[in-house]
């Protein structure tokens, strides 16, 4: 998605990104980013919970507003209310997708060798 | 606070992002806003693989179940004026199950036409743009950067938006 916010702001658009991986923002090059530390699915928050995902978008629409030049990433100090443990297995997919379940292994092996290196 | 940004990742995918060594394209591009937030029109665009149920195809997941290391580009246009029973959501990277709640988890809808009675916001598109987040392995944006980026920019441009709200799944 950084990709389409540097798209479309080189058309004529003011984006803002709201993301859990501003990492990917810093890397990619992404106008304006507010990043939460939110599980994947859930970038605006909890569903049901309208004031927390209203004070997500009112710091994202104040980002809009207040940077001042291109790549401002911005933290929201927003905490998920549940457990780190509970939440992980929360937001992924009940089967894993199908690259995990191909790559899995092979990414595992990849893993094991650089810890044996270092 | 400075936020994890693998905090939620299982430790196998998190080890593997850490070792991207890849770099902004410079400059990084700039569109200043061009009036006051309280007169600027939005939209909104996700990469949840949100579509509306029984009147748009969902996203390519049988494809992908075939081949892997591809992932679905295409997006799906979606009237701003939906209710949570209009909404479907494909992708296998994810779990679903709170979208099909709440779709303002991913796709502010609601939100924004509360923001827009309240003033804070001007107004809003007709419509808001869906794609499904997982774009292959070894990942590859370029059909959204050359194909259906610069489309949905001509159709914001026709609709006279302003800002865009992004939000990766």
């Amino acid at each position: 998605m950084p990709v389409l916010a540097r798209t479309l702001e080189d058309a004529g658009f003011a984006t803002i990104l709201v993301t859990m991986m501003p990492y990917w923002s810093e890397k990619v090059g992404t106008p304006r980013t507010l990043g939460v530390e939110f599980p994947f699915g859930h970038t605006l928050g909890q569903p049901n919970n309208i004031a927390q995902q209203m004070r997500v978008i009112r710091q994202a629409l104040n980002v809009l507003k207040t940077a001042d030049s291109p790549g401002a990433i911005v933290h929201s100090d927003e905490r998920w209310p549940d457990p780190t443990r509970d939440t992980i297995k929360a937001w992924q997919p009940t089967e894993p997708s199908p690259i995990i379940e191909q790559l899995g292994p092979q990414i595992r092996e990849m893993l094991r060798e650089r810890r044996k290196k270092n | 606070m400075t936020i994890d940004s693998f905090k939620f990742l299982p430790r196998i995918i998190a080890t593997f992002y850490q070792q991207s060594d890849l770099a902004p394209e410079l400059p990084i591009p700039w569109t200043p806003l061009p009036k006051a937030i309280e007169d600027c029109k939005f939209t909104l665009i996700t990469s949840g693989g949100i579509y509306l149920k029984g009147n748009q195809e969902p996203f390519d997941i049988e494809r992908e179940k075939r081949e892997p290391a591809w992932g679905d580009p295409s997006y799906r246009e979606i009237p701003f004026d939906i209710v949570q029973e209009d909404i479907a959501a494909s992708h296998l990277h994810i779990n679903t199950q709170d979208i099909l709640e709440d779709v303002n988890i991913l796709l502010p809808v609601h939100r924004f036409r509360e923001l827009e009675s309240e003033g804070l916001i001007g107004s809003l598109a007709d419509h808001v743009y869906s794609f499904m987040g997982y774009q292959g392995f070894p990942p590859n944006s370029t059909a959204w950067r050359d194909r259906y980026g610069p489309e949905i920019a001509e159709k914001l441009r026709a609709q006279e938006v302003n800002c865009v709200l992004l939000t990766p799944a």
